[in-house]
């Protein structure tokens, strides 16, 4: 009777114990930041959603409801992860990694679900997600461990490790880019890059890498690489007044809603550019053409703020690790966010080729909130726990 | 060093510098994004407010309701009726996903039009599409078909989720509730085109793309009145093209209505009078065509203006369709479309008389002596007669007007001719029968606000030499080579006819003596109008005042607060002396009494309404004889200008007279007893006059602030 009574009792202290030790080490800063962008763009996302013939905000909360549900999910899902020893977690990357490929390879089949032009999306049973976007968090971890614990006990990666690493990318990167995602594809390499550079390999291969990286973009540039249409959006990119209703009509209408805030914006529901439905995609990818029209240059402004801090954040939790394999996940989920939010901010703006991918914490997409909140959790949890080593 | 040290150290150094290195590039980009958003939200805010405003207004005209035409008592001629249409939404039919195929599949069936005409005249009109297609603005409603019957519109409004997108409803058209009277003066409405859109900035301003423009008439020369102002209302659409919302609106001005002069039952007897008189000269006389023109001699208002053939306006009705307009242009038909008062142009006859008198009066041939009136003269070798052979010997010039003494005239043009220098003038020539004739507004329009009005023709020397010079070229070809084509069938016509361009190519810019002679009397080259004759004759009964005649009276806003009158316009004097002109009207009182027109007039009681008037029997080369009559009443207190024309109708006094007089009879109420007894049904009954006191209303129907029109009772 005591036995049974006691160990859950005892149990459920040890819980209560660690969330106290849990709230006490977070770094609330980090998560106050990204906890405003979530509150932020819900009512972006809701706003973006409402139907374009003057229908009250009220009455058309479907998405809203949604995307709250995805959040919750997302922070949930976050707070297990920061609660739980990263060492731990290094231990299932393999697994995690495998698990990844394999759904990669099952969008390729009839699983798959066409969006947009892109085989991105696994259908089972009116649930639908987006396994590229889990992805990224696979190849965050095994890449952590492969550089951040070299084979041979080495202190830093040497030419063996990079090699193995550039075959564990190759894999989902083929993988992705067959869906095709240039998007993802792009992230997947900036995410390898920025923990390469950071992770004291060999500077031949670093600095081989970066080239590559600038050779192979200049190739799309210069060759028949790019699906048509990003081609398109490329040279939108350069002009994008010369054919607003062809390829450029995105980044046009884009570039008129955030234009058209001004200074203080039209106010929340009020933007006539989104409730005209004149920017496509833009609950999802033109999320911040919301906030630039609607919250103008006070409220988007903050956004853009909020995301360096956020960046700054983790990066300072990077230099506060002693370990390699922690502080390279740090430093992939900033290449990570800083690179998404970038692209996607920028695009909106005209700055940045149009390449479809979702605002971190802000965008509509499950998957994705899902994969940034994961992310957010192993940063968390590293912030967490390594400070107390230094 | 230790050994720990060693291996943790190149690592961690490299990881803080890069760290340090990231955290300037994160600096950097998120500071450029920064930089971006205020570029663009801040210097060039404005710019793109304009480009978002751009995108999501569109601006929709609301055509005004047109302003009716108005009957001098108010009783309307041209008024808006309303028909059922159906039409659908553009964008919200584009928009469904087979592209409204199902939607209008179902209306197919309801209203009986197959469903490829449904889907033509949903695409909206450009360079590569023609009509049937919508040439208006894919906000409005495209027209799908117009006047439906109630049961189907209201079918179609009941089951609104069987046709989404489709609605039927209440649109507003021309109706003449007369009927076919005063067709040609009233006009008709047709679509805009290009050419009235780059002239006109009224309609362009307002252009909704399905407007109509008056064409004709006095829907054409009171257009922009009648017309009023659009409305406009600028409405949020979003990409799709669905209205989110009014933003803001400018309601419609309603045109103004048009009182006019007409009094209805005037014309509706001139009408029938000129149909029944036309149908009396046949079968003798073809009578193909035929005018009748009642002006207020005192104003120039007209009061009635008839032209046959005629047709029915309501062809008009919703558009014309190409059999209709086949057959308004066709050959049979006539060209009812035009007006004989105002387009058509006749050589006057005898009616001409009256300019040639004054101009013998004006230019030295006394008024109180007496001229040679013989059967036939030679002048120039050339042999002229009398109407049917007839001399009267020496009289007077009023005798010569009562009878119609051609010979009096014939020497009258010969001997100005002469005076002139006849074939070879030396410096300037008077030409004073060619002054007078213009000094009585012949040879010019009379400005009447109608469109497409002709001038008619006064031949005079310079005119013979501008003919010639044009003509030249040809004549002299034909002199030199003959004409070849005639000359296989009739060897002689050809020698003739060859003799004759040879004659036209070396003195071909004489004015001769045959002109000049055949000119006094309106005849050879001399062409007038009806309505130009008209305003002559109300000139000389209203003491030498011409006017341009007006059909309009008056503009009346359509809640009846403005009201702007259509003053009369004075555009001449006749160049005569009080002398010559009393002179003048004491012949023309005669005619009727005791000259040619007295069969006419047998029986009319011209002791209550004295008629002055003149007779005209005109020749032209290849066809009938065409009948005149051109008179004013009351002689002794004028009010009417009543000038008649059957065109190859046989004689003034047998075929126009008496349809003068059936017109008379009408305006006073008198009963039809001549040989014209028109069978109309007329408003005041017949045996009433038509003009109470035969004096037109000087006051205006009035309209009431709620737009209904007070009818004047007299």
């Amino acid at each position: 009777m005591t036995t049974y009574m006691g160990a859950p009792r005892s149990r459920g202290a040890e819980l209560g114990r660690s969330a106290a030790g849990l709230a006490r080490r977070l770094d609330w800063t980090l998560v106050a930041s990204v906890a405003a962008l979530s509150l932020i763009g819900s009512l972006l996302v809701w706003s973006a959603t409402i139907p374009g013939d003057g229908s009250d905000p009220l009455e058309s909360t479907d998405a809203l409801r949604r995307h709250l549900l995805y959040l919750a999910l997302g922070w949930t899902a976050c707070l297990v992860v920061a609660s739980v020893d990263h060492r731990g977690i290094r231990a299932y990357a393999p697994i995690a990694y495998l698990v990844t490929v394999v759904m990669l390879v099952l969008v390729l089949t009839p699983l798959g679900e066409v969006v947009n032009g892109s085989r991105g999306w696994i259908v089972i049973g009116g649930f639908q997600f987006q396994p590229s976007e889990l992805a990224k968090v696979g190849l965050l971890l095994v890449l952590a461990t492969l550089l951040g614990e070299p084979r041979d006990g080495e202190a830093r990666p040497m030419t063996r490790d990079v090699v193995f690493c550039l075959v564990t990318l190759a894999v989902p990167l083929a993988l992705v880019l067959s869906q095709p995602d240039l998007g993802t594809t792009l992230v997947l390499i900036v995410i390898f890059l920025g923990m390469l550079t950071l992770s004291g390999a060999p500077i031949v291969w670093v600095a081989g890498m970066l080239a590559c990286g600038v050779a192979g973009a200049l190739c799309v540039w210069w060759f028949d690489v790019l699906e048509p249409y990003q081609m398109d959006r490329i040279q939108t990119l350069m002009n994008p007044a010369a054919d607003p209703k062809g390829a450029g009509y995105n980044t046009n209408q884009a570039m008129i809603a955030v234009g058209s805030g001004g200074f203080d914006g039209t106010g929340l529901f009020q933007g006539e550019q989104t409730h005209g439905q004149f920017v496509p995609e833009q609950h999802t990818d033109f999320i911040f053409t919301v906030a630039g029209e609607e919250l103008g240059f006070v409220g988007s402004v903050l956004v853009i703020g909020l995301f360096a801090l956020i960046l700054w954040r983790i990066l300072r939790i990077a230099q506060s690790c002693e370990q390699p394999y922690p502080r390279l996940l740090c430093v992939g989920v900033v290449s990570w966010f800083g690179f998404q939010a970038f692209i996607n901010i920028g695009m909106g703006m005209g700055i940045v080729p149009v390449t479809g991918l979702p605002l971190p914490f802000m965008s509509y997409g499950g998957t994705a909130i899902l994969a940034n909140m994961l992310a957010l959790g192993l940063v968390l949890g590293v912030g967490s726990r390594d400070r107390g080593f230094a | 060093m230790t050994p720990v040290d060693d291996v943790e150290l190149p690592g961690r150094k490299l990881g803080r510098a890069g760290l340090l290195l990231a955290q300037i590039l994160v600096l950097v980009l998120f500071a450029v994004l920064a930089m971006r958003l205020w570029y663009l939200q801040i210097p060039m805010g404005e710019h793109y407010r304009e480009l978002a405003v751009a995108n999501h207004h569109q601006q929709l005209i609301v055509p005004a309701t047109r302003g009716q035409i108005l009957g001098a008592s108010g009783r309307p001629l041209v008024n808006n009726s309303v028909e059922l249409v159906v039409s659908g939404d553009y964008h919200e039919l584009t928009g469904m996903d087979d592209g409204g195929r199902k939607v209008l599949t179902d209306l197919s069936e309801v209203i009986g039009v197959p469903l490829e005409e449904l889907q033509k005249r949903m695409r909206l009109c450009g360079p590569d599409v023609s009509r049937p297609c919508w040439p208006g603005s894919p906000y409005q409603p495209v027209t799908l078909a117009d006047d439906v019957e109630p049961s189907v519109a209201l079918q179609i409004m009941e089951s609104s989720d069987r046709f989404p997108g489709i609605s039927a409803q209440a649109q507003a058209i021309r109706e003449y509730p007369q009927g076919e009277h005063a067709a040609q003066m009233l006009g008709y409405l047709q679509p805009v085109t290009q050419e009235e859109l780059e002239a006109r900035e009224d309609l362009r301003t307002q252009f909704t793309g399905i407007d109509m423009v008056g064409r004709d008439g006095v829907e054409a020369v009171y257009d922009a009145q009648l017309r009023g102002t659009a409305g406009r209302r600028v409405l949020g659409v979003n990409n799709h093209g669905g209205v989110m919302e009014v933003l803001s609106e400018t309601a419609p001005e309603p045109g103004m209505h048009l009182v006019t002069h007409i009094d209805l039952g005037v014309q509706k007897i001139a009408e029938a009078a000129l149909a029944e008189g036309m149908a009396n000269a046949r079968p003798r006389y073809k009578a193909d065509s035929g005018a009748a023109v009642v002006l207020d001699v005192r104003t120039g208002g007209v009061v009635a203006m008839a032209s046959l053939p005629t047709y029915d306006p309501e062809v008009w009705r919703g558009g014309i369709d190409q059999g209709s307009f086949d057959q308004l242009l066709g050959e049979e038909a006539n060209n009812p479309l035009l007006s004989r008062a105002v387009q058509g142009t006749y050589p006057p006859g005898s009616t001409f008389k009256v300019s040639s008198l004054s101009a013998a009066a004006e230019n030295g041939y006394s008024l109180r002596s007496t001229y040679a009136c013989p059967g036939s003269v030679t002048l120039a070798g050339q042999n002229y007669q009398n109407y049917a052979g007839q001399g009267y010997g020496p009289i007077s010039l009023h005798k010569a007007i009562v009878i119609s003494c051609n010979t009096v005239f014939y020497n009258f043009g010969y001997q100005m001719w002469k005076d002139d220098g006849g074939l070879y003038p030396d410096g300037g020539a008077d030409e004073a029968m060619a002054e007078m004739a213009r000094g009585f507004g012949f040879g010019s329009p009379t400005g009447i606000d109608l469109p497409y009005e002709t001038s008619g023709r006064i031949p005079d020397r310079e005119w013979k030499r501008t003919f010639w010079q044009t003509n030249r070229e040809s004549n002299c070809h034909r002199g030199e080579h003959g004409y070849p084509e005639v000359a296989k069938t009739d060897p002689s016509r050809a020698a003739y006819l060859k003799l004759l361009a040879y004659e036209q190519c070396v003195t071909g810019f004489q004015w001769r003596a045959n002109e000049a002679v055949n000119f006094s009397i309106g005849q050879g080259d001399v062409l007038v109008t009806p309505l130009q004759l008209a305003n002559a004759y109300a000139a000389i009964a209203n003491g030498g005042t011409l006017h341009e005649p007006r059909i309009g009276k008056a503009l009346v806003s359509a809640d009846g607060t403005e009201v702007r009158r259509i003053e009369p316009v004075v555009s001449g004097r006749l160049p005569v002396s009080d002398e010559t002109l009393e002179y003048l009207q004491g012949a023309l009182t005669a005619v009727p009494k005791e000259g040619t027109a007295s069969g006419a007039f047998a029986g009319f009681p011209q002791d209550e309404v004295s008629i002055a008037g003149k007779t005209g029997s005109a020749d032209a080369e290849g066809r009938q004889v065409s009948a005149w009559f051109a008179s004013y009443a009351p002689a002794d207190d004028p009010r009417y200008a009543v000038v008649v024309l059957v065109s190859q109708g046989g004689t003034g006094g047998a075929t126009a007279a008496p349809i003068a007089r059936a017109i008379y009879e009408g305006i006073y109420g008198f009963e039809f007893s001549g040989q014209v007894t028109p069978d109309v049904e007329i408003a005041a009954g017949e045996g009433k006059p038509q003009i109470p006191g035969g004096v037109p209303p000087e006051e205006l129907p009035t309209i009431r602030p709620d737009g209904s029109i007070n009818v004047l009772d007299r």
